[in-house]
């Protein structure tokens, strides 16, 4: 009994250890934000990395979702006789929902793991160290860049995203079940707010500073406490993918409801 | 110049380094020799504050490295240079980039002055015409000796190898050896090598230092090493097993 409590009070204290790491982790790489010397072109070089090299797996996810979500739509609508708000549901789900999360999601397993992996390798191989022993602070060529990456490249990959998913639907609502186009178009721009938009766009914000923290993290940490060498990388990578991607899901329902009720 | 005082270091019940004591003169060659894995690794990561003692310091002009921060700790990370033992070289990089990147970050040289800096340092380690090639392309000598190039390059006024020859040919390695004999000549480099080598490394050094046990067991000129009286060191010298 005594060492089941026991257990229960490591893994607590474990956890909380844990967080109070990654929460620093976070703190420090702000910091060195602002501190020079501003490594720009290692910036644009992780926009290449997490950015440029998504858009097409983005704009293909993108695709897909808006014609299923207008197809089943369309559907459930067309039995009440609602189908003309057929372009406001797609397009409001879209921005506040679906491409925000949707394009984080993408962007963990096609990046994100990545990243992770370079940077848990380069751990276990003593780059980091070595960087280090140069006194150049590895905070700044490996994690800062991709953070401010991320600021950059998820609202651009989500409006892609969300742009890609209306063209789906449109190809759905008026070339297959011939809506006109006018009704189609003319729902979205009636409904879609100001802080419609806002709310998508605050959401890909924090999911990419989100996941670039999270995959920096357990890549710059891989191998402690995680298992050594290759498993160690491997398991720092599985870690990083399924805890950015929970977190994606836990940010969106809070960010939802702080911006509905708050 | 560098002082080691009372170094503890311990990872999890494992006492790998239990009150090291050592002094290393300016512009000395040093050598510490000692079985596999006695801690030798461990303790040139904390001559460079890559790892942090329990207990004790590691003093460098007086200065404790594991308690310096921000610029105090950059300036005096500057004047050192160090060579992993595994060479620790950036794979994704090119091997001339591997030697131009502290260059690059931390000098205000131009693109035509590193270029030549760079394949002179890798022309002195016997690697000229393979600066297009990535680390996973080279053999371990190889990476190893673009290592020293990488650290070389920067001048550094202190050196700490580990084990900068292990895996080379008797050429290169003297090749090597005769760099930083003539770095101490010209600019009084400090150096401080790991080595297995027995006894070549002691022709080499001016004084070398034996660990043992997570203590320095024997310090003192190359000569009074290989006529050590201590017995532990005689039979490391001669390969005996314990
Ligand atoms: N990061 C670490 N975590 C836990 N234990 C470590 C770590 N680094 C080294 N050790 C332990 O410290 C001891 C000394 O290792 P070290 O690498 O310093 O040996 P070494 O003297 O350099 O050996 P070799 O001559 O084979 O290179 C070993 O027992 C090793 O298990
Ligand atoms: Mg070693």
């Amino acid at each position: 009994m005594l060492t089941f409590i026991q257990s229960i009070g490591a893994s607590v204290i474990g956890f909380v250890r844990e967080l109070g790491k990654i929460g620093c982790f976070l703190l420090t790489a702000l910091f060195y934000v602002f501190t020079p010397p501003f490594l720009l072109n290692r910036v644009t070089r992780q926009i290449h990395f997490l950015g440029v090299k998504t858009i097409l797996v983005v704009v293909l996810t993108g695709l897909f979702t808006g014609m299923v979500l207008t197809l089943q739509s369309y559907y459930v609508l067309v039995t009440f006789g609602a189908e003309a708000r057929l372009g406001s549901i797609l397009s409001l789900s879209l921005i506040r929902e679906i491409g925000p999360v949707l394009t984080g999601l993408m962007v963990v397993g096609r990046a994100g793991s990545a990243l992770t992996a370079e940077i848990g390798i380069m751990r276990i191989s003593e780059q980091i160290d070595a960087l280090d022993a140069m006194a150049l602070n590895p905070h700044k060529y490996l994690v800062i860049p991709n953070i401010l990456a991320s600021l950059i490249v998820f609202p651009i990959l989500t409006s892609f995203f969300i742009v890609a998913g209306i063209w789906g639907g449109y190809l759905v609502a008026v070339q297959l079940t011939g809506m006109a186009p006018g009704v189609f178009f003319g729902a979205m721009s009636d409904s879609i707010l100001l802080n419609d938009l806002l709310l998508g766009f605050y959401k890909a914000l924090s999911f990419g500073v989100l996941v670039t923290w999270i995959c920096c993290y357990k890549g710059f940490f891989a191998g402690v406490g995680s298992g050594f060498g290759a498993q160690g990388v491997s398991k720092a990578t599985t870690d990083a993918v399924v805890l950015s991607s929970v977190l994606i899901l836990v940010c969106d329902y809070f960010i939802t409801s702080v911006m509905i009720f708050g | 110049m560098i002082e080691i005082v009372d170094l503890h270091k311990k990872f999890g019940t494992n006492a790998v380094l239990r009150g090291v004591n050592l002094k290393v003169a300016k512009g000395e060659t040093f050598a510490l020799i000692g079985a596999s894995g006695k801690g030798k690794s461990v303790l040139i990561k904390h001559m460079i504050g890559l790892m942090k003692p329990d207990q004790g310091q590691v003093k460098i002009d007086g200065q404790d490295i594991g308690r310096l921060h921000g610029k105090k700790l950059v300036q005096l990370k500057n004047r050192i240079g160090i060579v992993f033992q595994f060479g620790a070289l950036f794979d994704s990089l090119s091997v001339f980039d591997n030697v131009a990147f502290p260059l690059q970050e931390k000098t205000r040289l131009g693109a035509k002055q590193i270029n030549d800096k760079v394949l002179a340092a890798l022309d002195n380690v016997g690697l000229k015409g393979e600066e297009e090639k990535f680390p996973a392309q080279i053999s371990g000598g190889m990476r190893k000796r673009v290592a020293v190039a990488r650290c070389l390059v920067m001048d550094p006024e202190i050196i700490l190898f580990d084990e900068p020859t292990t895996g080379l040919d008797p050429v290169i390695a003297n090749s090597i050896y005769s760099t930083i004999q003539k770095l101490q000549r010209e600019r009084n480099l400090t150096s401080f090598i790991i080595s297995h080598e027995i006894p070549g490394i002691f022709k080499i050094v001016d004084r070398a230092a034996m660990l043992h046990d997570g203590r320095i067991i024997q310090v003192g000129t190359s000569d009074e090493i290989q006529n050590s009286t201590v017995p532990i060191v005689q039979k490391f010298l001669k390969g005996e097993i314990e």
